[in-house]
């Protein structure tokens, strides 16, 4: 074991620490579970207090910017802490070691776990018979929660309603998830334009 | 290889709109792969089972997974093990590709604009859209092949209680030795098919 008060020439330190760079991503990656936001505490953890690569301001900032783009928010704060220590080479040995644990698991659940297999061996098939009406109960949950989250109000709650309706209606482009993720940025921008104008008028 | 354009394009699409995090991607995912019929109903609902009981985001999990198997189910000739992996490589890649990118190049951007007036509203227009992407994943998942599939009434009523039962679970913090506790969501995928077992399997 090393004394981890020893300081490591910055040489080497450099050569190792695209190496460490990918075990603390594959660690992470490796022991989160419930995805994105159960991470983020652990990345804390390895990224600013045991490595002390980034501050923890500049982390929050980070986070800030990770969270604001569309994507895998535990793959976007890897990118952002890779690209901060080493560039793209850094993102791309961060990303990958995010990725790899689940990705072998679960490669290794398909080779195995095929729908023939589920749907005929009557052990596992009635394992998930059970679990299947579970799964819907457990989305129906972060739907409340991110609905406090979002501070909904009467004058937005019809929002959230009309998207779910129009998508689970299941008819063409009308359903397309797309379609609402454009319509709500463009409807918040067009308040924002609505609002300002009013402002301006008043002044 | 007509497949693999398309199994790479509609992860391109999920990755570029997902936004919102896991279960608001649900939606887009099921669209995408459940739509052209690449995979079934159920075996969608197993998939997302899966993931929450594996570690790692539940995005790359999906595309690992669908990747392997929609090669196979939708052309029976390409049954190998190698092209399944090579779905699940293409996928997986095809679901982060762009967020690396707009990561690295639209960060500096963002970071900038990121107390302007626009970007905020952009993303408070945004916000209660993705509460109703996930309500529409849900609401998409209460189908007859995940609560009814031998179309069986009593069935259909465990299942309905398996369902209430687990949303109080996950939901509700439960009084445990003068502390509050809320279940983790894997306690209650194991009971639920613990359950399954003990009213199905027996």
């Amino acid at each position: 074991m090393q004394n981890s008060k020893t300081k490591i020439p910055e040489e080497i330190e450099k050569k190792n620490i695209n190496w460490q760079l990918f075990s603390s991503f594959f660690k992470i990656g490796a022991f989160t579970f419930g995805g994105g936001w159960a991470m983020i505490s652990i990345i804390e953890r390895e990224i600013v207090d045991r490595h002390h690569w980034i501050e923890r301001n500049d982390f929050l900032d980070l986070l800030a910017v990770a969270q604001s783009l569309p994507g895998i928010l535990a793959v976007n704060i890897a990118t952002a802490v890779g690209d901060k220590l080493r560039g793209v080479r850094g993102s791309a040995i961060a990303s990958i070691g995010t990725i790899l644990p689940s990705f072998l698991i679960i490669l290794a659940i398909a080779i195995f776990l095929t729908p023939d297999v589920i749907k005929e061996n009557k052990v596992i098939s009635s394992i998930f018979m059970g679990i299947r009406p579970t799964v819907t109960a457990l989305i129906v949950a972060p739907v409340l929660t991110s609905a406090k989250a979002a501070k909904l109000s009467l004058k937005t709650v019809w929002i959230p309603l009309v998207v779910a309706l129009m998508i689970s209606l299941n008819i063409g482009v009308i359903s397309n998830p797309i379609l609402y993720i454009f319509l709500g940025a463009a409807g918040g921008y067009l308040y924002f334009l609505y609002t300002h104008r009013n402002l301006k008028h008043r002044q | 290889m007509n497949f693999y354009l398309k199994l790479i394009w509609a992860y391109l699409k999920i990755g570029i709109f997902g936004f919102g995090g896991g279960y608001a991607m649900l939606s887009l995912v099921e669209k995408s792969v459940v739509g052209p019929g690449w995979i079934s109903e159920q075996m969608f609902t197993d998939i997302v089972a899966i993931s929450q009981m594996t570690p790692g985001p539940i995005g790359i999990n999906s595309a690992t997974y669908i990747g392997y198997v929609a090669p196979h189910s939708v052309d029976p000739t390409l049954s190998s093990p190698a092209w399944g992996i090579l779905g699940s490589v293409l996928a997986t890649l095809a679901v982060i590709l762009p967020s690396f990118f707009l990561v690295l190049y639209a960060s500096h951007f963002i970071r900038r604009h990121q107390e302007s007036g626009i970007i905020k509203a952009i993303f408070s227009g945004l916000r209660p859209v993705v509460v109703g992407l996930i309500a529409s994943a849900a609401i998409m998942l209460m189908n007859a092949p995940n609560f009814n599939p031998n179309g069986i009434d009593w069935q259909l009523a465990v299942n309905i209680s398996i369902c209430v039962a687990s949303f109080c679970l996950v939901y509700f913090p439960i009084p445990w030795r003068g502390k509050k506790i809320k279940l983790h969501p894997i306690i209650v995928i194991v009971m639920a098919g613990i359950a399954g077992f003990l009213i199905y399997g027996l």
